[in-house]
């Protein structure tokens, strides 16, 4: 808050924190089945998503999330439903880990009356207050200033939950990121920022963009404790995730995490994919992918059968292709609708 | 009813507002301890407390970003940006996210915000601290542009714009802050003490969004105006003696059309004023509209008299601004035509 005492870490104790850690609690079999399913029906529903996109059914822009989901299914793990949660534009999966329903998601992303925004967001503007998705937003890096007034709200308000703000390496090099910062330092506000660092903003690597490539020591010279943490690792992830928010929680200001993170596919849906090469993208799927990790533990550790995750995968399909067919029937929104939700 | 002058009027809709509704919070650069650079925040923080009434880091776009966050979890901040001239920063929270949250969230999410901020010239500021950017907010579909032209409608209006669920840009001509300027910047100032509309009643009232008011009722021409620019009208029309209707829009967006179109189908001339550039400017908006509205009724082309297309001279103010005897020219033409 604006007056809260200026009690400022020392440079020791923020350097402290900041970089990876390498210990986590290891997962219980139903934490290691709950966080499988939820990474599946993110790949399966973004595969959907860009095989729609490539029949024409899905229109404009659409960031596939594949690749990353270890991040926000370890960030919902760690955190509660009260907990708010905002990002940019590569949105689907943040919004499905956040308990949304596959239906109105993919009813946005192809433009009808079912979807979030009734149509009217598309791909990268969804919303849902009912589970505190504060968005989905175009504008690379708008919405970490608007998490930070989120987390303002929340201290205002002293309901004790905490404002979750992703947002990528690109993005952390916008102006208004290091504003925020300041602020929600300054006003010890309740907000992680997390940072998915997949190694590319569009086609610029994060070398060819950032002078310190360390994110998680981005806020050091505001005071912000950060960590590097293994993002294709749920496990990792959510164990930062329950430290950041506990620092958050006990009143001590923001966190940030960095989530070292992955994009498979292309930035959108129209790239050229000259800025890596093939056996980078191959290497990172063969050795690092989240859902395999969790995939091998539950065959190894668990006792689990092919057959039991097949039949996992076989529900996760199901859904989404009602989904996706929900998707193509459901109507386009009524001409009217262009004049509803705005001053006039 | 009390006397009180444009900034006394300002500050005390913040305080009715905020002794109405816990949700309303008041920041900005120098906001809280300090009470503003134009005061208008004065003594706010020690009747309302440091949480409610604070200070924010030089950092526009963070702070109307934060704004926004605040205003979708359900508080009403009422920011102050120092100067509008400083608000270019924040444009991009202020078109791709205060203005649009409500059209893309499907109404889940509103953004119920104010952004406050002196404007136009008047003050010998120079160029980075006497802008009349209203056009560029009037342009972006889901903002309410206000301007107010006196101490009572100014409190109205600010507390109209703080209960309004969707953002407004309040704009503050900071010429008028202490009196009613009417642009014969060689004469004596005059206190608001001594104008009518200096008269502000106390508690809370609205002045609603989106009607005009009629200054000056006349037969010859309509005048449209808002902000300083009212004043000088009047003036003006004293001046020269042409029986000129005076409306003061008030608000720009939403505009009171049919007031204009009443008042020119009556009078059958229209005259434009602002103190901001022409090009592009509101003016041009007004000027259009009225054409559509009014086109058979017209017996003149409309006019605009407005500041020059450059930026706003620190010597040479007084040439830039549109004063009465622009005014008054203009005036005496469009009667002629």
């Amino acid at each position: 808050m604006a007056v809260a005492a200026q009690q400022s870490r020392t440079d020791d104790e923020v350097h402290a924190v900041v970089g990876q850690r390498n210990e986590f609690a290891a997962f219980t079999k139903q934490e290691e089945v709950d966080s499988y399913h939820d990474m599946l029906m993110i790949r399966r529903f973004e595969e959907k998503a860009g095989q729609m996109y490539g029949m024409g059914l899905i229109g404009g822009f659409c960031h596939l999330y594949i690749g990353q989901e270890a991040v926000v299914v370890g960030m919902k793990m760690a955190t509660t439903p009260q907990d708010k949660v905002i990002t940019g534009y590569r949105d689907h999966g943040h919004m499905l880990a956040c308990g949304m329903d596959p239906k109105g998601v993919m009813a946005e992303l192809t433009g009808r009356r079912g979807g979030y925004s009734k149509g009217k967001g598309g791909s990268m503007h969804m919303f849902s207050k009912e589970k505190n998705f504060f968005g989905g937003h175009g504008i690379v890096g708008a919405q970490v200033a608007l998490g930070t007034g989120l987390a303002f709200a929340s201290q205002y308000a002293e309901d004790g939950s905490v404002s979750v703000a992703y947002f990528g390496d690109g993005a952390a090099n916008q102006g208004q990121v290091y504003e925020s910062f300041n602020m929600a330092e300054l006003w010890k506000l309740p907000v992680i920022y997390v940072i998915e660092n997949n190694r590319y903003a569009m086609g610029t690597s994060v070398t060819r963009s950032s002078a310190q490539t360390d994110f998680s020591r981005r806020g050091i010279s505001f005071n912000i404790p950060g960590e590097q943490v293994d993002g294709m690792d749920v496990r990792a992830v959510r164990d930062a995730g329950q430290r950041a928010a506990e620092h958050c929680r006990s009143g001590k200001g923001p966190f940030i995490l960095e989530m070292q993170t992955y994009r498979y596919r292309g930035h959108s849906m129209s790239d050229p994919a000259k800025y890596r090469t093939r056996e980078e993208v191959q290497k990172m799927r063969d050795q690092q992918d989240a859902i395999e990790q969790v995939r091998t533990r539950l065959i190894k550790e668990h006792g689990l059968t092919e057959e039991d995750l097949k039949a996992v995968d076989a529900k996760i399909r199901a859904i989404v292709t009602e989904a996706a067919d929900f998707a193509q029937s459901d109507p386009e929104p009524d001409p009217s609708e262009l004049w509803t939700d705005i001053t006039l | 009813m009390s006397r009180r002058t444009m900034i006394e009027a300002i500050r005390d809709a913040m305080a009715v507002a905020m002794e109405r509704d816990d949700n309303v919070v008041v920041f900005g650069e120098d906001v809280g301890y300090f009470g503003g650079v134009f005061r208008c925040t004065q003594g706010l923080q020690q009747r309302f407390g440091a949480n409610r009434c604070f200070d924010a880091p030089i950092s526009e776009l963070g702070i109307v970003g934060a704004a926004v966050g605040m205003a979708a979890y359900g508080l009403r901040p009422c920011v102050e940006v120092q100067f509008a001239d400083y608000v270019y920063p924040a444009y991009d929270q202020i078109v791709s996210e205060a203005a649009r949250l409500r059209y893309r969230s499907n109404g889940d999410f509103t953004a119920p915000l104010v952004i406050r901020m002196p404007a136009g010239g008047g003050i010998f500021g120079g160029q980075t601290h006497s802008q009349s950017p209203e056009a560029l907010f009037t342009h972006v579909a889901g903002l309410k542009t206000v301007v107010p032209s006196n101490p009572h409608d100014a409190k109205g209006l600010l507390i109209a714009a703080i209960e309004d669920d969707d953002p407004v840009i309040f704009l503050e001509p900071k010429r008028i802050y202490n009196g009613p300027f009417d642009g014969h910047h060689d004469r004596p100032v005059t206190p608001w003490s001594r104008h009518p509309l200096g008269e502000v009643p106390d508690g809370h009232y609205t002045v609603p969004l989106g009607r005009a008011a009629l200054r000056r009722e006349g037969a010859a021409v309509t005048v449209l105006a808002y902000g300083t620019m009212v004043h000088v009208a009047e003036a003006a029309a004293a001046d020269c003696g042409v029986d000129a209707e005076i409306l003061d829009l008030r608000t720009l967006v939403p505009l009171d059309l049919d007031a204009i179109e009443a008042s020119v189908r009556k009078t059958g001339r229209c005259i434009v004023l602002h103190e901001a550039t022409l090009t592009s400017g509101f003016g041009a908006e007004l000027a259009a509209l009225v054409q559509g509205a009014c086109f058979y009724h017209l017996e003149a082309p409309v006019l605009r008299v407005t500041g020059w297309d450059t930026p706003y001279p620190h010597a040479q103010e007084w040439d830039y601004f549109p004063g009465p005897v622009r005014v008054a020219r203009a005036l005496l033409q469009i009667v002629e035509a």
